[in-house]
């Protein structure tokens, strides 16, 4: 059960908090470029260039890669910006 | 050195340059519009509540039928209608007008003459939103997969995708070449 526990955070140095119970997820797709990707976590999240790679890689390879965590409004606004970029993102219950 | 390079390019400068011929330009203009008509929000019901109207409320917004609209305004949430719909209410005509806006700039850059076309960086990123959104649509319309080369290589020659599945592979290239231009150091 290590496995989806670890695919549910990837920021294992992050600790998840009790107020930050909301996740978005990117799911993967056909269309969108690898780089572009890794420009959108790059751009939008700020995340380093690392970072951005691996969950661009783990979107590609597993189908889907949590990408933020915080309280519901957060996640909606990080949904609606990755819906804006045109990735495809869902939020979801952190459970 | 040869100029025939085609698509993006950042300059010694730091200006980013599209160069396409005049037949692309009419390309991309048409594609351009024909989009602009997909995803320009329904005219503002006369009847709907001014002040959600003014900070982009749709309380009509509905789940769209077309798939190419599903995938560039996808629910919100995998498993809850309700949210999902609620969410869309509040998001999907900004995102619409937010598109819609970003071709018409890609559009207007197009207007100068000649074939090398100077960007500045707010241009240039409207351009990458617009190529995505072409190509989720293009994408759609063709079904494609990521073996996409390999179905490519597979369509009978005279299978009328044929052409739009080249347009497609033309704006991966330019995606791309912008893409490599506009990614964050570090």
């Amino acid at each position: 059960m290590t496995a989806p526990t670890e695919l549910e955070r990837p920021d294992t140095d992050e600790v998840v908090e009790l107020d930050r119970p909301w996740i978005t997820i990117v799911w993967n797709d056909p269309v969108n470029l690898m780089s572009y990707v890794t420009y959108v976590f790059m751009t939008y999240f700020k995340y380093p260039r690392e970072k951005s790679e691996q969950l661009m890689m783990q979107v590609h390879e597993e189908g889907r890669a949590v990408v933020s965590n915080g309280t519901r409004e957060e996640m909606e606004r990080d949904v609606g910006a990755m819906h804006s970029y045109g990735l495809w993102a869902t939020m979801a219950k952190d459970e | 050195m040869s100029t025939e390079v085609h698509g993006f390019t950042r300059t010694l400068t730091g200006r980013i340059v599209l160069r396409v011929d005049v037949v692309e330009k009419g390309l991309l203009n048409t594609l351009l519009e024909q989009m602009i008509d997909l995803v320009a929000p329904a005219e503002a019901d006369p009847d709907a509540d001014p002040l959600a109207a003014l900070i982009g409320i749709d309380v009509h917004a509905e789940r769209p039928d077309d798939p190419a609209l599903v995938r560039m305004f996808p629910d919100a949430y995998a498993d809850d209608p309700e949210a999902s719909a609620e969410f869309r209410r509040y998001t999907e005509r900004g995102l619409r007008e937010a598109k819609v806006v970003a071709a018409k700039t890609a559009i207007a850059t197009l207007a100068s003459s000649g074939e090398k076309v100077t960007l500045s960086e707010d241009q240039a990123r409207a351009w990458l939103t617009s190529l995505t959104d072409l190509r989720l649509t293009i994408g759609s319309r063709l079904d494609v997969t990521e073996d996409n080369h390999e179905m490519l290589a597979n369509l009978p020659e005279d299978d009328p995708r044929g052409g739009l599945f080249h347009v497609y592979d033309w704006l991966t290239y330019l995606a791309e070449s912008l893409v490599r231009c506009l990614m964050p150091k570090g």
